[in-house]
């Protein structure tokens, strides 16, 4: 055996650094969040937090409108994202032949580099006015413009990760389906797609957690009201996501105050959202490991 | 002294919305490279004593104040004048924290602002530097030319949700203003659709679309014949209409301009101030004289803004 040389030692110290510095970071980040945002409980009664009316500067500080914007543009833009995303992903893996795929996948990992002011303003100059004529709706500035952009946002992280995943299925799998006289959309939906199940999650979970804290094109297309959404029809009207009032109202709070505060428990808010969005996930893919493997060995 | 203009360049942040913070966040280091590439200019720039002001606040005021420190960068070369905007409440912040030297507002301070100011040891004095009309801009489309101070309260209260109940077409009305950082919105909450009453607790209606700038409001009015918004006069393009306003009912409708502004007969006009720690001393002080002066009120009118001297 090789004595171990120093290179060896610095390089290993390096990586567990490199590895321990996320749950660093996170855990700062988290203990700050709290430190900033904690005071609110203190400053603002909770029934005053539970509130539908959200105006800072007159002190009105119900948050409720806030969580309900950005749900249900984060909704929306998955409703829109996950079926064409995961449709997209089978259409390059399974069925397009070599050429197309060679041109579609790099295109779509493309799409997903676009920097989101750009996507703001064409949402603006074009989304926008296109959805106030086709819907007939007041104006087009509605949490559905805003899904729409979100969703095709969150389209080229699925696809890519949805692909990669059915990619590794081996062909096996494939063959003895077809083998058995299953037709190739009976193999896709049986098969394949079951068994990338995990991978395909965890793209829809990158995707869906893109959405919901992307900022700048939201705050540039809901038109930001500050309405409580009740249901379907609050789709097709203006709201206010958390991450806009964030970065809408940041700028200007004095250090400190009161508003300052709630800020950041939004910021909390939005962290144990996303928290949630995760473990979901990561429980529903263990399950389904530990399912397939069962039925696979 | 064409190598002293060049050596003396302004680098000026425009801040007037994020998406612009977000392509000088690209634009900077290029101008920072592009005056690194210019080594010549190094050794001329050590030997004039430069200063530099830096000037931060209203989002109405930003172009005015960058054509100000463009025109008075000509006259005195080795001042440096950075400004950027964020809204009348980050300027004012930023003079209590003592990050700027001058802060632009399109409103006077509040009163728990000076307090705070004071408390950090510094006394904010103010300078009337403009007036600004802010005017109320429906679509080209909508046949609705005029209205009163009541009726704009009534519409941006959530009273009236039709064009018809106030002589238009049969359509919703679809609120616009600015967001509430911004120095427009509180003049407009205080004294259009309060009236000025101090006891008055109106509210914006819940379903206002708060934009993050002047341009998203101008671009909606622009294609959307439902929307109402309001702007500072110097923003006004020619893509959108003008309504004129009556102070009450039966008055006279007058359209916003420098003339109706200063003979007062236009209802929502505001000052615009700019404001500094304490009485200004060396360069603050000769610039503020400047902008004060007769060649910086030319300025101010040809912005579309109305100077304090008529």
């Amino acid at each position: 055996m090789r004595p171990i040389g120093w290179s060896e030692v610095i390089i290993t110290a390096l990586i567990k650094v490199a590895g321990y510095s996320a749950i660093i970071f996170v855990t700062l980040i988290f203990t700050f969040l709290l430190r900033e945002g904690a005071p609110t409980l203190f400053e603002v009664p909770l029934e005053a937090l539970a509130q539908t009316r959200w105006y800072p500067i007159e002190d009105y500080y119900g948050i409720l409108p806030l969580i309900g914007g950005s749900l249900i543009v984060t909704f929306g833009a998955a409703l829109f994202a996950v079926p064409l995303g995961i449709a997209t992903a089978v259409y390059i893996a399974e069925i397009a032949p070599r050429w197309a795929r060679e041109i579609l996948k790099p295109l779509v990992e493309i799409l997903g580099g676009l920097p989101s002011v750009m996507l703001g303003f064409i949402g603006i100059l074009i989304i926008v006015p296109f959805v106030r004529e086709a819907l007939d709706i007041p104006t087009g500035l509605t949490a559905f413009t805003g899904a729409l952009i979100l969703g095709g946002m969150a389209i080229p992280t699925i696809v890519s990760v949805s692909e990669d995943a059915l990619d590794a299925v081996p062909k096996t799998y494939r063959d003895a389906s077809l083998a058995m006289g299953a037709t190739p959309w009976q193999t896709i939906w049986r098969v394949t797609l079951p068994a990338a199940r995990s991978g395909v999650l965890t793209g829809v979970m990158l995707g869906v957690g893109r959405a919901i804290g992307e900022t700048m094109t939201v705050m540039m297309v809901t038109g930001n009201a500050p309405v409580l959404p009740t249901g379907l029809r609050s789709l097709f009207s203006p709201v206010r996501t958390m991450t806009a009032t964030i970065a809408a109202e940041m700028g200007e709070v004095a250090n400190g105050s009161v508003h300052y505060h709630v800020l950041f428990f939004i910021g909390i808010v939005l962290f144990l959202i996303s928290l949630i969005v995760n473990l979901t996930a990561a429980s529903v893919v263990f399950k389904q490991r530990k399912r397939s493997e069962r039925i696979l060995s | 002294m064409l190598s002293d203009s060049r050596q003396a360049r302004i680098i000026i942040a425009m801040q007037r919305s994020l998406p612009w913070k977000l392509a000088f966040l690209i634009l900077i280091p290029t101008l920072i490279l592009y005056g690194c590439s210019n080594p010549s200019d190094g050794g001329a720039a050590s030997d004039v004593p430069s200063t530099g002001i830096v000037n931060k606040g209203s989002d109405t005021i930003v172009n005015l104040a960058l054509a100000w420190a463009e025109a008075y960068q000509v006259l005195h070369p080795d001042v440096r004048i950075s400004v950027t905007g964020g809204g009348s409440g980050t300027g004012i912040a930023a003079l209590v924290n003592g990050t700027v030297d001058i802060a632009n507002a399109s409103r006077a301070m509040k009163a728990e602002e000076i307090d705070q100011a004071l408390s950090q040891g510094i006394d904010p004095v103010e300078f009337v530097i403009a007036r600004d009309a802010i005017a109320v801009i429906v679509n080209p489309n909508n046949p609705v030319r005029r209205l009163t101070l009541q009726q704009i309260s009534d519409i941006y209260s959530g009273k009236i949700n039709n064009w018809q109940e106030v002589g238009g077409e049969d359509r919703p009305i679809v609120r616009l203003s600015r967001e509430t950082n911004s120095g427009t919105h509180v003049y407009f909450l205080e004294n259009v659709l309060r009236m000025g009453e101090k006891e008055n607790r109106t509210l914006f209606s819940r379903d206002t679309l708060l934009l993050p700038s002047s341009e998203g409001i101008t671009s909606e009015v622009r294609q959307n014949p439902n929307a109402i918004g309001y702007d500072g006069l110097g923003y006004v393009t020619e893509e959108v209409k003008v309504i004129a306003v009556a102070s009450f009912s039966g008055g006279d409708y007058i359209f916003p301009s420098a003339e109706s502004v200063n003979s007062k007969e236009y209802p929502i006009a505001r000052d615009l101030y700019m404001y500094t720690a304490g009485e200004p001393e060396g360069d603050v002080a000769v610039f503020l004289e400047w902008v004060l002066g007769g060649e910086a009120q030319d300025i101010v009118k040809e912005l579309g803004f109305v100077p304090i001297r008529p």
